[in-house]
């Protein structure tokens, strides 16, 4: 499936979160960490780290990283990679904004569900 | 010219060393793939005993991170365990389908831990110790406490059971021979080490056999049972009796082995396009488990791998065990015989003792103990089998000796011949050193680290190379020199900090504009430290940078391991009323906060709090006058105070009253690290201001004030600062050194540190003896105070950053089609 016929839904206005900061979207499977860089580009990633479990969306945003609050993991936010001499990754949803809207994409999220 | 494969099993020092002295070489000649069971890079793994015992982490201490890999056009598989090899069409195949040709292919497989066959040791909680995975299971054991129980005496079991006990556990030690590293050690020096471990709360028990591990039912160790009846209780065991070379893949593919993989002095296995490297191979009978015999291979190889002609012949190795604190070093043979004559210098109130082994006027081995300075030089004379019957009348003194007047230690290096080694993990000599720093114009130890490799791996050398580079540069050497704020920048704390003012930058994108940052939004160390350096120079026009705030000062409450946070407000001075205490007590029930605990600094935390609960419970606390406790700032955190001549029959001033002055004075003030205060009202001290950042002690004839305390990672005593007279002049002078230490500080550098770094001598110059300078100091603190007081806890009750504790949406998912 390609990006044009993907189901996206909409999850807030772009302005809603602070640049270099996070939101978290809730769902029934787990937190999604919403991004905004200082571009003003979204990404979305699960808000768990898969080192213990830290909060993404709670750690520092920096060029399209974040680090972890609680033992500093860094991740690539479009890959969902750690960087570093860490191994580990968080899923990725895909993200954009449109007319001012953060959209996510359904299937991802549906894909954490399934 | 198409290049040929090369394909490396195993990731382990051995062969990053020989890719090392290969692309040195000629770059050109192959394309490497190396598979590795580990999931990781290549890292030191002589220096796992400091990440144990929480000296160094992880990332302190990789060779070859990612970038090498790409850069050096290696392919590397993480967890990749190579399960065949078929030498007749030249293929390995590893466990998880991957499968890849080679011209020349190197066994580096290492070595596996002996595990003792005793019944019991598959249980939950038994240990070995080899590799990064090992540490971190034994530092997760640590975090529970209880009782570690390490088998084996030697050298890993004893920095082990060192690291162990740095980790809070008990630890017990049991060996199996009368004397600890026997094979190492000659029965003296092993009781020394006895001795050293026992007086840091370590047992040791010599001549003690295991017989088995008692399991509690569950599948988890409870004790460990020796032959002669006694338990012990354990929470983990950990296996260090020794290695084994991994040799079974090259068995299993028909590569003649014994007890490793056996190969000739050029390195070939029995197949001659297949290496063994490192821990895996049998040389003449031997198999070494040291590393500087593997790098001497691995040059080899490298070679060899080129049409070269390199032979390896064998190795001497010496020894030192990495326990801080303890000075051990030993190198060749020190058993007795009829032949051998031996100098022996014991010095019982040092702790030092050496003995040196001599055979027709050679020394043949060397063990010092508590005094090692002289162990390379030893070391030297061994190898080299230099006849020392000139200078045997006070060989044992060292190399100092040998010119009549002791010699300082730079001239003792500067003495040294130039086929002298210093680093002898890395087999580097003293020539090779200076001429790596004339010639590549090296002047920072890191350089000449990654340059020469002297001292890059054990670090035990690192005195040497800089007293090297000292007689070398002279004083162009500076060993001060800057370390970077982080990888975004070459220029330290102080210089960025002199860089602010200086050029008036005044937000954190100029900053990184200015100073050319090399990433494009910094990192999660810079990026707080920069808002520090701006908020604490600028009160006035800089715009605080939440996003560049960690989440404790972000949100104005601690995080916890499982995503909650607590709370504290705060105390004044630890006085509190039963009206404070209903107000807890009420919000407690209504918010359901499970945990509330009384801190170490007179106030009271509520943890367990939920982040969208967090408004809420401000707002009750504000209702009853309290504001935050700023227990999660870098900044004024606690007054500590004792009840002082209010109450106490002993107390010589108002130590309470002081204390509630300095902290309303005070609150709400960012500082480089957290600030703690005290005040006590005699020297009794109840308040223990005097292992605080500051501290006062109140006397008679004033108050005596204090400064540069430690209780945490470090312990250490206060410095005094001065005696002065009235509340008042204790309030200015305290007020005035934080404020010193708020513009000089290094973000995350407590005050003790700075203190050191500056010179107590200067900071009492500066705040006791120059009264316009202090004046100066408290008038700048005033001023920024008007910007600082602010309760964050009402404005966020009042709606400010709400975004920070509701999420953006709620989704309800349909089921997936």
């Amino acid at each position: 499936m390609n990006a044009e016929t993907r189901n996206w839904v909409a999850v807030g206005e772009l302005a809603d979160i602070p640049r270099e900061g996070a939101r978290v979207v809730k769902t029934d499977v787990g937190c999604i960490a919403v991004f905004r860089t200082v571009d003003d580009d979204v990404y979305a990633i699960d808000d768990s780290c898969p080192h213990k479990g830290g909060p993404l969306s709670q750690g520092i945003v920096h060029g399209t990283s974040v680090t972890c609050p609680l033992h500093n993991w860094v991740f690539d936010l479009a890959t969902g990679l750690a960087k570093g001499a860490d191994e580990g990754a968080v899923s990725v949803t895909a993200a954009k904004v449109a007319d001012g809207k953060v959209l996510l994409a359904a299937d991802d999220l549906a894909r954490c569900a399934g | 010219m198409t290049k040929k494969k090369l394909i490396i099993v195993g990731n382990g020092m051995a062969p990053g060393r020989m890719l090392e002295y290969l692309f040195d070489k000629n770059k050109d000649v192959y394309d490497v793939t190396i598979f590795n069971a580990e999931p990781r890079v290549n890292y030191n793994r002589l220096m796992l005993s400091p990440v144990l015992s929480g000296e160094k982490t992880y990332e302190d201490i990789i060779t070859h991170g990612d970038d090498w890999y790409a850069e050096h056009d290696v392919t590397l598989h993480k967890s990749a365990c190579i399960s065949g090899i078929d030498r007749d069409s030249k293929t390995v195949t590893s466990e998880n389908g991957i499968t890849a040709s080679y011209d020349k292919l190197v066994i580096a497989t290492g070595s596996n831990p002996f595990i003792v066959p005793l019944p019991g040791k598959d249980l939950d909680g038994v240990l070995t110790y080899r590799d990064l995975d090992d540490v971190d299971r034994m530092l997760e054991a640590a975090q529970r406490g209880g009782r570690a129980v390490v088998i084996g005496g030697g050298l890993l079991g004893l920095e082990a059971a060192a690291g162990l006990k740095m980790q809070g556990m008990e630890v017990t030690v049991l060996h199996l021979m009368p004397t600890l590293m026997e094979r190492q050690l000659d029965p003296a020096a092993g009781f020394l080490l006895e001795e050293e471990f026992n007086s840091r709360g370590i047992e040791v028990l010599t001549k003690a056999n295991s017989h088995e591990i008692v399991g509690d039912g569950t599948g988890r160790v409870k004790a460990i049972r020796l032959e002669d009846g006694t338990e012990i209780e354990a929470s983990i065991v950990v296996m260090a009796v020794g290695i084994r070379p991994s040799a079974d893949l090259a068995k299993s593919v028909g590569l003649e082995t014994n007890r490793g993989i056996l190969v000739g002095d050029d390195m070939r296995t029995s197949d001659k396009d297949i290496f063994a490297l490192g821990e895996c191979v049998e040389h003449r009978g031997m198999c070494y488990g040291l590393v500087a015999p593997l790098y001497e291979m691995a040059e080899v190889i490298a070679d060899n791998l080129l049409d070269g002609a390199a032979e390896y012949t064998g190795s001497v190795t010496a020894t030192k065990l990495k326990v801080t604190g303890v000075d051990l070093y030993s190198a060749g043979d020190f058993a007795e015989g009829e032949d051998r004559e031996e100098i022996v210098l014991r010095d019982a109130s040092a702790g030092v003792y050496k003995r040196l082994v001599l055979k027709d006027n050679k020394i043949i081995g060397a063990v010092l103990y508590g005094e090692t300075a002289d162990g390379p030089w030893f070391f030297d004379l061994l190898k080299k089998g230099t006849d020392v019957s000139e200078m045997r009348e006070t060989l044992i003194f060292g190399q100092a000796y040998q010119g009549g007047a002791p010699l300082d230690p730079t001239a003792a290096v500067a003495a040294l011949p130039d086929d002298a080694e210093i680093c002898g993990c890395n087999g580097v000599c003293k020539g090779n050193i200076v001429t790596a720093i004339k010639g590549k114009g090296l002047t920072t130890l890191d350089d000449v680290r990654s340059h020469t490799k002297a001292s890059a791996s054990c670090g035990t050398c690192t005195g040497l190379v800089e007293q090297l580079m000292q007689v070398t540069l002279g004083d162009a050497y500076n060993p001060a020199a800057v370390t970077p704020m982080c990888g975004c920048t070459p220029l330290g704390h102080d210089e960025v900090r002199r860089l602010i003012k200086s050029k008036d930058m005044k937000t954190i994108p100029a900053v990184m504009q200015e100073l050319e940052w090399s990433s494009s939004g910094g990192c999660a160390k810079c990026r707080p430290a920069l808002n520090y350096y701006l908020v604490s120079d600028w009160p006035d026009e800089y715009a605080d940078d939440y996003q560049s705030r960690f989440i404790n000062e972000r949100v104005h409450a601690n995080i916890q391991k499982d995503g909650t946070y607590s709370v504290v407000p705060r105390m004044w001075g630890g006085m509190t009323t039963s009206k404070e205490l209903r107000a807890i007590a009420d919000v407690v029930d209504k918010f359901n906060i499970p945990a509330v605990k009384c801190t170490g600094g007179q106030r009271i935390d509520m943890l367990g709090i939920k982040k969208e609960d967090l408004p809420a419970v401000w707002a009750d606390l504000g209702e009853a006058g309290f504001v935050s406790g700023q227990a999660y700032a870098k900044g004024l955190r606690t007054v500590k105070t004792c009840v002082g001549s209010d109450w106490c029959r002993f107390g010589t001033q108002d130590s309470t009253g002081l204390g509630v002055k300095l902290e309303k004075f005070m609150w709400g003030s960012w500082t480089p690290a957290k600030l703690k205060l005290a005040v006590s009202g005699c020297p009794r001290n109840c308040a223990e201001a005097t292992c605080k950042d500051i501290g006062i002690i109140c006397v008679d004839s004033g108050y005596e004030i204090h400064f540069a305390g430690a209780a945490g990672l470090d312990i250490k005593g206060t410095e005094v600062l001065g005696l002065v007279k009235t509340e008042e002049e204790a309030l200015e002078h305290v007020v005035a050194l934080t404020q010193m230490y708020r513009e000089q500080g290094h973000y995350l550098e407590r005050i003790y540190k700075w203190a050191k770094r500056i010179g107590y001598d200067e900071i009492r110059s500066q705040i006791m003896h120059d009264a316009d300078k202090r004046k100066a100091y408290f008038d700048r603190f005033v001023f920024s105070q008007n910007f600082a007081q602010v309760d964050p806890w009402s404005e966020r009750v009042s709606g400010k950053d709400k975004h920070e504790f509701k999420p953006m949406a709620v989704l309800q998912l349909e089921a997936a089609e």
